[in-house]
């Protein structure tokens, strides 16, 4: 009879959320704004200057490795909020188990902030759908375009003064207007039994 | 049915007179209607969760193939185009240059809530019903519809194709 023998790998403890968010206010002091609570997950609202900064120490701390970017979106608290805009980061650490989420404020006058594609390959794609949807723009990304949206749309859908119930006809996308224009023009060629 | 060689033409049904043994008199409308509602061969286009459903209807269980309906792969060998889930307005122009390739006579069936009407999603990105840039023939709602709701819609596109006048012929 054969014996197999597995072994089950334990990971190495990680560290509570609430204390993540004290070692990033004692490394970066100026930068957090606040940290909040809530069911047990802890967001760290931070500003967004050093944005790069503070990504890299999680990333490269031995003690927190955040070496995966979960998700990456954007927020809009038009009218609540002052800064209008957030770039939310959820980073999970695979080693340690352990994982945290850090707000960034970015200001309606110049929705710009750092790209960190060069700590995360893949924020690429979640920065683009970001500037699609919020019309951020993510400073030092390679190929910043819109992800899902035509290219020559108008507009970022996302933000909460877009309509929801898109562009009148006439100031629609003019890729679709085309079409419905040139579906009327061939009408006269349908058969009509 | 039994039928007497002695006499001549007999009427089987409207239209459908025959010779015996073995002549058949009928309208052309009546044979070339027949031959198009026996072979509708839809393009294989899905642009949702309805073409899920539209592949089980294809398959063994409901089997579409018994009505003569075999998907073909490209519109330019089709004569009916399903529009099976939500269209949206990037992906219009391309569900119109599918439809221009199919080759007259061609159909166009609507399945599901989203190609009918737009369904649940009144945003900025949904067409409102795909009939705003298709000459839509059959609508099948649901969401998405029962193998056997599409079915029936094939069978009225069906019974639609059997009531056509000339429409093969060049001067229509």
């Amino acid at each position: 009879m054969a014996v197999v023998l597995t072994r089950i790998y334990i990971p190495p403890k990680g560290l509570p959320p609430t204390e993540i968010a004290e070692k990033i206010k004692g490394r970066f002091p100026e930068e957090v704004v606040e940290v909040i609570e809530f069911r047990d997950q802890v967001s760290v609202i931070v500003k967004r200057g050093r944005v790069l900064e503070i990504c890299r120490y999680l990333h490269d701390d031995p003690d927190l490795s955040f070496d995966h970017l979960q998700d990456l979106c954007g927020a809009d608290y038009h009218g609540k909020k002052e800064p209008r805009f957030e770039v939310v980061y959820n980073l999970y650490s695979i080693k340690y188990r352990h994982k945290i989420r850090i707000r960034t404020q970015v200001p309606e006058s110049d929705p710009s902030i750092q790209s960190v594609t060069s700590i995360w390959t893949g924020a690429n794609w979640h920065e683009r759908e970001c500037y699609d949807m919020f019309g951020i723009v993510f400073k030092g990304h390679p190929d910043l375009r819109r992800i899902l949206l035509p290219e020559d749309w108008e507009g970022h859908p996302l933000r909460k003064d877009y309509p929801l119930k898109g562009p009148e006809l006439d100031k629609d996308w003019k890729g679709f207007v085309e079409v419905v224009n040139r579906s009327k023009e061939l009408k006269e060629f349908e058969w009509k039994g | 049915m039994l039928i007497d060689t002695s006499t001549g033409l007999i009427q089987v049904e409207e239209d459908t007179k025959i010779l015996p043994p073995n002549v058949i008199i009928t309208t052309l409308d009546k044979i070339i209607n027949w031959g198009r509602l026996s072979s509708i061969w839809p393009t294989t286009f899905g642009l949702a969760c309805c073409a899920i459903e539209m592949m089980a209807v294809g398959a063994s269980h409901y089997d579409f193939d018994r009505f003569g309906i075999i998907f073909r792969g490209s519109p330019r060998q089709a004569d009916c185009m399903i529009v099976a889930g939500t269209v949206t307005k990037k992906m219009a122009p391309v569900v119109r240059r599918v439809y221009d390739q199919i080759p007259e006579p061609r159909y166009v069936v609507a399945m599901g809530s989203c190609a009918c009407t737009g369904g649940v999603f009144r945003t900025y990105n949904t067409v409102q019903g795909c009939d705003t840039f298709l000459p839509v023939d059959v609508y099948v709602p649901g969401c998405p519809p029962r193998p056997e709701t599409l079915l029936e819609g094939m069978m009225k596109l069906q019974e639609k194709i059997r009531k056509e006048q000339a429409r093969w012929s060049p001067w229509r």
